[in-house]
């Protein structure tokens, strides 16, 4: 019986890696649509962003509220791998409890440390819960929350209760069952946060007892295999691309705008001037600025993928603020669902980008980048080092540059700055006349 | 008060003379009839204080900032190029602006074009003024103890992390500064950059610069101090569609020094 269930699980652990496997692939594929950047350079910096964004959570202590409970939820998913671990090396040994014989007293010490974690994360959930769809918190009801986006959080924090009350049953009746003094159940001392459900167990015989520590057992931990392939659909995906996401932020001043060198070039020999290396014209087919994913950066591409729709960016940008369409959340959102789109489309080998549809245009309209005011606030809101304005630049200068589609009164400064020199329409002849009240007084 | 000249830097270099700093004076300060004030304001402190300045005066020419922020990275470059050449030509190492979308593209988008300066906003000037006791405020002069809000230009500060020298000076002036709800790194935008300032906005609720003023106004400052030309017309029109413009002055920070002085 016992090598039935191990075989059992060899073969779901197995069948689990697979899938993983082929999604992070096809999530390393999707990323790989973009243009790849430069060199990285200054690892210190990048890694004490890692350090301080994602392991330490900087940014998000800036709401201190829920930062408390995400905080919760964190511990939980990075300490209960542990026993996730333990478990993981039951089912494929046959063992029960692995851990507790090399751990001694340690053992329930540590076990009881997991369930106050798992506690929490169930206290955190609800709270959350309680925030999205009772009190309607306003970031997390804006439009682009509508439908898949909302279900999509309330699984994830449903799902983390039902896999936290798994483990927290599996222990309750795993103490009754020591306690009894039955079969394979290794004495480990008492669990502290879960000793207090032994009641609800108490009135069962060893038979049903040992089907609900089983059940129990075997819900977890096909739960968890479940849920981790779930979360690589989902938008909680942060869980892991937050780390890699920080390491990549750029560490210019928020202020700069990304240089284009193939423009510098034209400029140059516009201007006559001397052209660094080979003065190539740009190569066919290439846009200047971003019209769809390909265009864009892997790193920006890598945003879209750590980006778990908080809100954050929203709730501070002035544009969504006075009721303008853009919401830097909804770019980053529209960038994903783009990309995969055009993932799953090459994966099924279809027209994937040549499907006659593109991310500016049929997905993000031009009144939403024309709307933002270049403040930043968005970039410093991102717990994790998401640049929404990154994107929301280079499909302007697609607009800009390749389709002349800027707003009117766009195109027309941009002719003051070429005729005028300035972007109203002053003669440049005027442009010392102000010192002309100082010189009157000499 | 002796007579202020504003040399530029042709005059300079043809007595083969160079300044210590270059005063790059933007669009706004050129042609904005409210920043012309500002201009004005910076050139006495510069004048007072003896500092060996001078303006590029026609040969200053637009960054680019708008053209690059609107998505136009041709026109930015060709701007940007044309600029260094001229600033390059006249060996410019120091650059003050009161300008913080200059200010920016000068320091951070410059250098890759070639175009390598020490670029210093005027705010940080007036700090490193006040620091060095080459302007003295004594008792802070006509604005001690008044009630004043700072509104954080998005461009010196998330832009570029300059928070601090805006409120020394301030300080200096020994007034009651007030912060709005949303200030320092979460302040908000007045509505203008980003190219926002030459067209009109999308369609919305609410103007951006009237909620700013809006959270201005309910410090109960008398003044709202500004340090960027945007910020200083979208503040101002602010407090004309609140009706306050007779009850709050919006200022810059070379503005209140000079008045502070008596200059």
């Amino acid at each position: 019986m016992a090598i039935i269930s191990q075989i059992v699980f060899a073969v779901l652990l197995l069948v689990f890696l697979v899938i993983l496997t082929m999604r992070i692939r096809r999530i390393k594929s999707n990323i790989q649509l973009g243009r790849s950047g430069g060199p990285v350079g200054d690892k210190g910096k990048r890694w004490s962003n890692v350090i301080l964004l994602a392991f330490g959570q900087k940014k998000m202590f800036k709401k201190i509220v829920p930062a408390v409970f995400h905080f919760f939820i964190y511990a939980g998913f990075i300490l209960i791998n542990i026993e996730v671990l333990e478990i993981i090396l039951d089912g494929l040994l046959g063992t029960h409890r692995l851990f507790a014989p090399f751990l001694g007293g340690f053992y329930a010490i540590l076990i009881s440390f997991f369930e106050l974690l798992a506690w929490l994360v169930i206290v955190a959930c609800v709270i959350f819960l309680i925030r999205r769809n009772i009190l309607k918190t306003p970031r997390f009801v804006k439009p682009e929350m509508k439908g898949w986006p909302a279900l999509d959080a309330n699984l994830i924090l449903i799902i983390e209760i039902v896999l936290m009350a798994a483990i927290l049953s599996m222990n309750a009746a795993d103490q009754v069952l020591q306690d009894r003094g039955i079969g394979h159940y290794v004495l480990t001392g008492s669990f502290a946060f879960t000793s207090f459900l032994k009641p609800v167990f108490d009135g069962l015989a060893a038979g049903p007892l040992m089907l609900v520590e089983r059940t129990a057992w075997w819900f977890h931990i096909i739960g968890i295999f479940a849920f981790a392939i779930y979360v690589t659909y989902s938008k909680h995906l942060h869980i892991f691309m937050s780390f890699p996401n920080t390491y990549y932020s750029r560490l210019t001043p928020q202020g700069q705008m990304d240089n284009m060198p193939e423009i510098t070039n034209e400029v140059k020999i516009m201007l006559g001037m001397p052209v660094d290396g080979e003065a190539s014209p740009p190569p066919e087919g290439m846009r200047f600025g971003a019209k769809d994913i390909n265009d864009l950066t892997r790193k920006n591409l890598m945003d879209a993928y750590s980006c778990t729709e908080c809100g954050r960016c929203t709730a501070e940008c002035p544009a969504n603020l006075t009721g303008k369409k853009l919401s830097p959340r909804k770019i980053i959102m529209d960038t994903r669902d783009r990309m995969e789109e055009v993932g799953y489309s090459i994966q099924k080998g279809g027209k994937g980008l040549e499907d006659g549809r593109s991310l500016l245009g049929d997905y993000i309209t031009k009144e939403e980048i024309n709307a933002c005011t270049n403040c930043n606030a968005c970039v410093e809101a991102c717990p994790v080092g998401i640049n929404p304005l990154d994107v929301i630049l280079q499909l302007r200068r697609y607009v800009s540059m390749e389709e002349s589609g800027s707003p009117a009164a766009w195109n027309a400064m941009f002719s003051n700055i070429e005729t005028n020199f300035a972007p109203w329409k002053f003669s440049a002849q005027d442009r010392f006349a102000w010192a002309d009240t100082l010189k009157n007084k000499t | 008060m002796s007579d202020i000249k504003v040399p530029t830097v042709a005059e300079l270099a043809a007595n083969g003379k160079s300044p210590d700093i270059l005063f790059w004076v933007g669009c706004a300060g050129s042609y904005d009839d409210r920043y012309k004030k500002v201009t004005l304001a910076f050139v006495k402190i510069l004048h007072e204080v003896g500092i060996n300045f001078a303006v590029l005066g026609p040969e200053e020419s637009c960054t680019g900032d708008p053209a690059r922020r609107a998505g136009n990275e041709f026109l930015f470059q060709m701007q940007a190029m044309a600029n260094i050449q001229t600033l390059n030509g006249y060996e410019i190492k120091k650059i003050v602006t009161a300008c913080p979308h200059c200010f920016n593209t000068l320091k951070n988008e410059y250098p890759e074009l070639g175009g390598n300066y020490d670029v210093i906003h005027h705010s940080e000037f007036l700090q490193q003024l006040i620091d060095d006791g080459r302007v003295k405020l004594k008792d802070g002069g006509t604005f001690r103890g008044k009630r004043i809000t700072y509104h954080d230009s998005c461009f010196l500060g998330r832009a570029n992390n300059v928070y601090e020298a805006p409120r020394k000076v301030l300080e200096a002036l020994d007034v009651e500064l007030v912060e709005m709800k949303r200030c320092g790194v979460n302040g908000l935008c007045c509505g203008a950059g980003g190219a926002q300032m030459f067209k009109d906005a999308e369609p919305g609720k609410k103007d951006i610069n009237v909620e700013r003023t809006e959270e201005a106004l309910a410090t109960g400052a008398n003044t709202v101090a500004v340090a960027c030309p945007f910020c200083m017309t979208m503040m101002s029109d602010g407090m004309k569609a609140k009706e306050k413009e007779e009850e709050v002055e919006v200022l810059d920070l070379a503005e209140m020094i000079v008045e502070a002085k008596g200059l």
